[in-house]
């Protein structure tokens, strides 16, 4: 059987992933509901209102798979990981901490009265808790990717004691907050989200239009998606470039593997696709534009890249995996870029609504944010590999080593059970949502037992 | 005080607003078995609709301020407790789907599967925190490289299992106080019964596992000893369960629930006031217990946390508040209930 730090790998990579199905839609829909509830009340626009309770009750069952979703990370640091915990607890806990108590209380609290206050509370009541809401989920946001920024580039900290006793210990708060990596991921990850939300309300209106129902509703909708997702798309490439700045600066055997470069070199090619092989020391089959990379990383003028030849092999992060995933995440925010600027074209012109083609695209483009969102994510971590914590702790030495590896393994096949089929569910339930579309929402019984259900179901 | 010790007490305070808060909601799955038509169990599930989520966030931040504040006692207990967190985790995670998804379809077949996973979760999780904190009381293999090393067969001893027992009925006893309040005629009626069922079979469990600890627990029965104000947290819950049971029967339904909030609090300070300053202690060697001075962060850390939770707990409190003042009263089902 493989050993306990592989197993909790697999477990940690498998939750977090499935975590992360949920929460970049949270983000974006809480900004894009704000929005739209504030329109209502603004123009008095009977659609807009429609919108935001529509949206309210997708964004409800997404929530609660976040937040359970969520619950099963928060305990993995102490369960499969204590070797971690012991070292970041000082440092990484308070951010943990904060998280919980200044955002999730404010989330999940005012949460209630989105969902279910929309007759309880007066719409101004209504649209501060909806701001609230946002305000919690950005919050969490911030605390989060700060927290797993200094992972990245640590900082603000010292090492006190050595071997297993080693920990790092917390000097400077707003230096762990304000680590070198922290705004620059922030400034990623949330118009990600935003893109994940943006080309979902674009979706799901897409399908409207093109099933000829709530027309009004799904142009206005689209429109609103369009200019997030417009905005955040053209974000996404600047943001990146401010990130992989930092990784050159803070992490360069991460950067050498996202690119492919064994060897370090004057001018530097950038890659746009290719297959690294870690037995030649080579990137094979490249389609390259030459001394780009420099260009990138260093500004006009150029400079040295280091290539992984620099570092112990020890200290390689898995190239292949690595790069592919980096490459794959370009290429669909590069698609992204496209399809929202051919949106917006089209949307100009008048004839967005009508081209059947361009509606069918949107409504199957919404799995690209997911993929991209996933993939990302995977690269940062994968790239800061054989580290849990940058140059500081191993991966291989943070692992709850006390745990029997068998119930590591039961642990990862229950896991993998539940979530595949919570996950169909949840696909499903919101499908079924979908179908039903926002009039049932708004005038009848969101649970299908109007009056016609009580006499479906035996008393 | 200092601040390992303010911290502990921060703990405990999280640890009673979630006991409070989400133990009415986990009584509520326990009792969920009671309703009998499929507007009841309706009504039962959204008495917690918009509040379950809120109140579960108590245990994140309980979670994460253990964490953060005690890591080497945090890492211990959780890799230690592995097998039954690795319960209680699929247990939360199934109580909100089932939660969110039972009225999504009108399907027989869907509903009550979905009724068995609320009724199960929700008494699992009840039950596996009984265990782990009757563990906790009774002292872990901590060793001397401050990790819990031992079996499952070691974790469910009689006394972790009569703590898993008592505070399985703790919480169908505050939930069915709470579901007094939220419900109307024959369901309302039921919920009366079970009421004094569980208030009574708390009582009775309560004094037996007061009884089995001071005979077989050693370290917590010369706590108990050392610490007599800890025998008026014990004659005190149950004082007022005994007050809540003639609360019920002249019909104040406020009163007993009230009570019932009190008894949890007291159950949960009683626990702290055992373990205290241990939050590991060790059944080897008790030089090797992990207590809130040798497994606390660095005085900077305490600080800063400090600071965050006098902002953010008091916030939460009215968060909580402001919430249970939005959704008082007897559940109305609407369209956009559950």
């Amino acid at each position: 059987m493989p050993d306990v730090a592989v197993l909790s790998r697999i477990q940690f990579a498998m939750t977090i992933m499935f975590h992360y199905i949920f929460p970049p839609l949270s983000i974006g829909l809480s900004l894009l509901m704000a929005v739209m509830e504030g329109l209502y009340l603004k123009t008095g626009d009977r659609t807009f209102e429609r919108m935001a309770r529509f949206w309210s009750s997708i964004f409800a069952a997404n929530f609660a798979m976040g937040v359970a979703t969520g619950v099963v990370m928060g305990f993995q640091f102490g369960t499969n990981w204590a070797g971690y915990a012991r070292f970041v607890g000082d440092v990484f806990g308070p951010a943990l901490a904060a998280e919980g108590i200044l955002a999730f209380f404010l989330e999940s609290c005012f949460l209630g009265v989105l969902i279910f206050g929309w007759d309880r509370v007066p719409p101004k009541v209504h649209f501060f808790s909806t701001l609230m809401v946002a305000l919690g989920s950005a919050l969490s946001a911030v605390l989060i990717v700060a927290a797993n920024s200094w992972q990245q580039t640590p900082a603000g900290h010292v090492i006190v004691g050595s071997g297993a006793l080693a920990k790092a210990q917390l000097v400077d708060p707003l230096a762990v907050l304000f680590n070198p990596s922290s705004v620059a991921r922030l400034l990623h990850v949330l118009p990600g989200a935003y893109l994940q939300a943006a080309f979902a309300v674009m979706a799901v209106c897409a399908y409207y239009v093109l099933r000829r129902r709530h027309q009004d509703f799904a142009r206005k909708g689209f429109s609103l998606g369009l200019g997030l997702g417009l905005a955040s798309a053209l974000a996404m490439p600047a943001t990146g470039h401010l990130q992989a700045v930092v990784v050159a600066r803070t992490q360069p055997a991460k950067l050498a593997a996202f690119e492919g470069l064994y060897t370090t070199r004057e001018s530097a090619p950038l890659s746009l696709v290719g297959f690294p092989d870690d037995e030649r020391k080579e990137l094979r089959f490249s389609v390259e534009v030459p001394a780009l990379l420099s260009l990138l990383v260093h500004g006009p003028g150029g400079g040295k890249v280091a290539g992984l030849e620099e570092f112990p092999r020890a200290d390689w992060p898995p190239v292949f995996l690595s790069f592919q995933l980096y490459h794959a995440m370009i290429a669909l925010g590069m698609a992204f870029i496209g399809w929202m600027v051919l949106s917006a074209f089209m949307l100009w012109r008048g004839k967005l609504f009508k081209s059947r083609l361009l509606m069918l695209g949107s409504v199957a483009a919404a799995a690209g944010p997911y993929l991209a969102n996933q993939l990302g994510w995977c690269a940062a971590e994968v790239g800061r590999q054989p580290w849990v914590v940058y140059g500081a702790l191993r991966t291989q030495d943070a692992a709850s080593l006390g745990v029997p590896a068998g119930q590591v393994l039961a642990s990862i096949v229950m896991f993998g059970i539940l979530y595949l089929c919570l996950f169909a569910v949840w696909v499903y339930v919101i499908g079924t949502k979908i179908e039903n579309g926002p009039d049932e929402a708004v005038e009848k019984n969101d649970n299908g037992i109007g009056e016609g259900g009580k006499q479906r179901l035996p008393a | 005080m200092d601040l390992s010790t303010f911290w502990f007490c921060v703990l405990g305070f999280l640890l009673a607003g979630y006991a409070v808060l989400d133990g009415y909601d986990l009584g509520v799955g326990i009792l969920h078995p009671i309703a009998k038509t499929d507007e009841e169990r309706r009504i039962l599930m959204n008495s917690i609709g918009p509040l379950w989520d809120g109140n579960e966030v108590w245990l994140v931040a309980f979670g994460a301020s253990f964490f953060a504040a005690f890591p080497d006692a945090y890492a211990a207990v959780f890799s230690g407790f592995y097998a039954p967190f690795m319960l209680l985790l699929p247990a939360l995670v199934l109580r909100a789907a089932s939660l969110e998804f039972r009225g999504k379809r009108p399907s027989l077949e869907w509903r009550r599967f979905w009724d068995r996973a609320f009724f199960g979760s929700s008494a699992l999780a009840a039950l596996l925190f009984g265990v782990a904190a009757g563990n906790l009381v009774a002292g872990v293999p901590v060793d001397s490289e401050r990790l819990i090393a031992c079996g499952v067969g070691e974790l469910l001893r009689p006394f972790p299992l009569l703590s898993g027992i008592l505070t399985l009925c703790l919480f169908a006893m505050h939930g069915a106080c709470y579901l007094c309040l939220k419900t109307e005629g024959g369901l309302q009626a039921r919920c009366h019964v079970w009421r004094k069922r569980f208030v009574l079979a708390f009582m009775v469990l309560f004094m037996a596992a007061l009884a089995s600890l001071a005979a077989h627990e050693a370290s917590a029965a010369s706590h108990m000893r050392e610490r007599p104000f800890l025998w008026a947290f014990a004659a005190g819950g149950v004082l007022i369960a005994a007050g809540a049971l003639r609360a019920a029967r002249s019909g104040r339904g406020g009163r007993a629930f009230a009570g019932s909030c009190i008894i949890v609090v007291l159950t949960v300070a009683l626990f702290c006031g055992l373990l205290y300053p241990d939050l590991a202690p060790s059944s080897l060697d008790e030089a090797w217990s992990l207590d809130a001075w040798n497994s606390a962060s660095s005085q900077t850390t305490l600080r800063l946390m400090a600071a965050i939770a006098l902002v953010g707990i008091p916030l939460a409190v009215a968060y909580s508040i402001f919430m249970h003042l939005v959704f008082r009263g007897k559940v109305e089902l609407d369209q956009t209930s559950y």
